[in-house]
């Protein structure tokens, strides 16, 4: 078996797995992750079993797993392992991990058909085939068995990494097996488990990537240290597609430790023997920018455009019925619009890479959710083919949509370029927020009408902003529509007889925008779920309970939505100045409902955020640890969001930061997060990313319960909540 | 300039400008990766270290300003009896999830724990605001320190 040239140890990565093998010895366990481990020498030797990309197992019985999906901090790497492991029928204390080469045959994700991790779909996409992978492997080492002893393997079973034959006592390591093994073809049609017989999937499973993280050695790609490196830092056109029109660079080069100044069309680096010199140097630098087209820009002119789109008929994404008729018939008619701002990632680790441009190749050192992305752009950039181009992936300090992009490893080939031997750039932090590709502003149009006995009978909504898959996935956009702008607008969980929703793509001129945590439903959650409160109202309805009407053909949704109504006390008193707030969605395959407790302060009109009740039906709980802590994470990534996440545009630039301008909610601010999950044995649905969009309209929907006053823009603007506001 | 520094016990001697941030001193020049960057400008507490036992933000404080203090970092922590404790409690608690900023949320913990044994959830509130975790894992921060100082 020949394996990509990037699996193979570079001097780092050698240290990466030294860092694990401390890391592992100190936490006592038997795993570790090595970060590139080579396919080993037990391999050469025809000992190695590897009957799929995924799983290995040498000779001495290591079984090392090769993870598709990268580990950004939602515990994948915990979570597929436990897949291929219950149907091998080993425990994850055998297992090792290695994060998977750029390759897009073997690794790609069969839902989005490219190796990335998004969109909260690495478990829906690993759950079939690498369980499959799992029960292949297990047959064959039973299959090896068998005929070492001339047995039928129907009487030969696997439990904890051997092969027993029960009528005999026998029993062979999976390490005795692997060269036979290896020698037997890979069988098709391999059943696998009912879940009555799952061993580890859905028992609690400690993390596998985390003993690391709390002493220091876990490596992230701005962590990578090749031998010889230099730190760099730039500045980028403060306005989106500026130029460099002169640069002084007379200081700069006089800081002690700079040693070069590296001049882009659009950017300026400072080359030194370590960060802050290079920093010091980037301030020393007196750069003239010409501002370009977009120079006069600001966010008031995206939204204006944006609000126009939604004058003029979109593109249709569903139809139900004669909505258009049934809201000019209705009893009752509300309208609304609603604006969500454009938004930066801020992944706690700034975007960074490391690249060594030689000339026949060039090497790279980062963090990223996509791989195969990375190297194709990497290798355009350096003007090499893509074989030529070696990334060594790594832990990410963050990820959400951001570190899909590989604008950070072009910027650092174009760099490299310039530079003798390797160069970490590293962007400061003013640079990363006013950089990012930024979760789009959309506006949204709807109208809505009620029968005479409050009943909702039409929706009718237009929405206009960006279209990410356009740019990142051409294919996925079609016919002016994609799956991501759409998902959380269409295919509603309420029974609505007349239904009508159009699309209009308006991408921002000149800026830049990427997918975000929980992407699409981000913004058609918050518009549906805020709307859908409105209609109660209107129909002097309990918010529940109008919703709960609606819900006769989805009762995974109702069961959600009762189970939080119940858990969170919905409907007992509050004190004063607070109120609760409800939101129901199905998305990335799952149902979740969510209510929000708030208190606003009638002085300055901010809003504490104090409880969160959150009922997930995500199908089979594969790790109950990592679907709790998702969710804990994405209501508090929602909550920050919701409180004060805007990113604004005057003059061509971005206005916000660092993290005082770009605020994230801190653990004085953080709510309580009671968490409830529905037991299931349907397929799993994802979940990363389902608790971000599910409350951001639960905290809005309280803060009108609390207030009386609708929050149709986010995020919170505290002055129209002020008494007497 | 060169400048002769206490880090986790052993002397390092490094020649920079005085006014370079310990952060950089740190994870560039000497290699210890274990302290983050995060901001840049003390908004964040992913750079944080401990400056003579006291959570200090590395990024903002330069290396001519140690003088004779006693820097420990992330990687030493474990080595103090508030450390140890709070790393366990955070292997046991199952805290980090993408761990970039638990550095500074250890170093941070482990200060508090070590000066009070017993922190309220308003101690607590006042020790950790400075440290943002992006991935918002307030709920289980707070737990482990609890944890730890039962421990």
């Amino acid at each position: 078996m020949k394996h990509d040239r990037t699996a193979l140890l570079a001097s780092e990565t050698n240290l990466s797995r030294r860092h694990f093998l401390v890391a592992s010895a100190a936490a006592g366990g038997g795993l570790m992750l090595s970060l590139s481990l080579p396919f080993g020498e037990s391999e050469a030797a025809g000992e190695t079993f590897t009957p799929n990309a995924f799983i290995r197992i040498d000779s001495d019985g290591q079984v090392v797993l090769t993870m598709p999906y990268v580990e950004m901090g939602q515990g994948t790497y915990t979570s597929i392992p436990m897949l291929i492991a219950d149907e091998l029928e080993v425990n994850l204390k055998q297992v090792k991990l290695e994060h998977a080469p750029a390759n897009e045959k073997l690794y790609a994700n069969p839902l989005l058909g490219v190796q990335a991790t998004g969109n909260s779909n690495a478990m829906r996409g690993a759950w079939k085939p690498l369980r499959e992978a799992g029960a292949a492997a297990r047959a064959m080492l039973v299959a090896a068995a068998a005929k070492r002893w001339s047995v039928d393997a129907n009487s030969c079973h696997a439990q904890d990494g051997e092969v027993v034959h029960a009528p005999s006592s026998k029993r062979l390591k999976y390490g005795e097996l692997a060269a036979d093994a290896a020698k037997l073809p890979v069988p098709t049609n391999v059943a696998v488990k009912a879940a009555g017989d799952f061993k580890l999937i859905g028992t609690p499973a400690k993390r596998l990537d985390i003993s690391g993280k709390v002493n220091g050695s876990a490596m992230f790609g701005i962590d990578a240290r090749p031998p010889g490196v230099k730190f760099a830092t730039l500045a980028q056109s403060p306005t989106f597609g500026g130029r460099v029109k002169n640069v002084d660079d007379t200081a700069a080069k006089a800081v002690k430790g700079v040693r070069q100044i590296v001049r882009l069309d659009d950017a300026v680096a400072v080359v030194a023997d370590h960060m802050g010199a290079a920093k010091k140097g980037l301030e020393a630098l007196k750069i003239e920018w010409d501002d370009g087209e977009h120079g006069g820009l600001d966010t008031g002119e995206v939204a204006r455009q944006l609000e126009e789109a939604t004058l003029k008929p979109g593109v249709v994404a569903q139809t139900i019925g004669d909505a258009d008729k049934a809201v000019a018939g209705a009893a009752t008619k509300v309208e609304a619009t609603y604006h969500m701002p454009f938004l930066a990632h801020a992944t706690m680790e700034p975007m960074n890479c490391t690249a060594h441009f030689r000339k026949d190749e060039c090497e790279l050192w980062l963090g990223t959710q996509a791989i195969a992305r990375v190297q194709a752009f990497a290798a355009k950039a350096a003007g090499l083919p893509v074989e030529k181009v070696i990334v060594h992936n790594h832990l990410l300090g963050g990820g959400f949509g951001r570190r899909l992009e590989a604008d950070i490893a072009v910027r650092a080939v174009e760099i490299a370029k310039q530079v003798d031997g390797p160069v970490k750039v590293v962007w400061t932090r003013e640079e990363d927020i006013q950089h990012d590709l930024y979760r789009p502003y959309w506006f949204d149009r709807i109208s809505a009408g009620l029968d005479q006995a409050g009943k909702l009978v039409a929706w009718h909504r237009r929405f206009a902003g960006s279209s990410v898959i356009a740019r990142w996935l051409p294919p996925g956009f079609k016919d002016g529509l994609d799956p991501d702008s759409t998902e959380g607008a269409i295919d509603l969980v309420y029974g609505i007889p007349n239904f009508h929703v159009e699309y209009t793509r308006v991408e921002p001129p000149g800026i830049p925008t990427g997918f975000w945590r929980s992407v699409g439903p981000s913004h058609n959650v918050f518009v549906v779920e805020s709307f859908i409160d409105e209609l109660a109202a209107a129909a002097k309805e309990d918010p529940v309970a109008f919703r709960r009407a609606m819900l006769d053909k989805n009762p995974r949704a109702k069961a959600v939505l009762d189970l939080v109504a119940e858990k969170s006390g919905w409907g007992t008193p509050l004190p004063k100045g607070r109120g609760r707030g409800v939101s129901l969605q199905f998305a990335f395959g799952s149902w979740q409902a969510q209510v929000a407790e708030v208190e606003v302060s009638p002085k300055d009109g901010s809003v504490r955020v104090h409880r969160v009740t959150c009922a997930m039906d995500c199908g089979t709980v594969v790790n109950p640890n990592t679907v709790q802590a998702q969710l804990q994470s994405g209501i508090m990534f929602g909550t920050t969001a919701a409180l004060y996440g805007e990113i604004t545009l005057k003059n061509g630039r971005v206005e916000q930061t660092n993290f005082d301008t770009y605020q994230i909610l801190r653990i004085n601010e953080a709510p309580t997060v009671d968490v409830h999950l529905v037991a299931s044995s349907e397929p799993p649905g994802g979940m990363g990313e389902t608790g971000t969009s599910a409350v951001v309209p639960a905290i809005a929907n309280a803060v009108f319960a609390a207030t009386g006053k609708r929050l149709r823009k986010m995020p919170v603007d505290s002055n129209v909540l002020k008494q007497g506001a | 300039m060169a400048f002769t520094i206490n880090i986790n016990g052993q002397m390092h001697q490094v020649d920079v400008d005085g006014d370079t941030p310990l952060l950089w001193v740190l994870r560039d020049v000497l290699g210890m990766t274990g302290t983050k960057f995060g901001c840049g400008a003390a908004l964040c507490g992913a750079c944080t270290v401990h400056i003579d036992g006291v959570a200090t933000r590395s990024c903002i404080t330069s290396v001519d300003s140690l003088d004779k203090s006693v820097v420990t970092t992330i990687e030493a922590i474990g080595a103090t009896p508030a450390g140890a404790k709070i790393q366990k409690a955070w292997l046991d608690q199952e805290v980090p999830q993408c761990g970039y900023c638990q550095s500074g949320q250890i170093m941070s913990a482990s200060a508090l724990l070590a000066s009070n044994a017993h922190p309220s959830d308003s101690d607590i509130d006042d020790a950790m605001s400075g440290n943002i975790c992006r991935c918002g894992t307030y709920v289980r921060i707070r737990e482990a320190i609890k944890l730890a100082s039962n421990a």
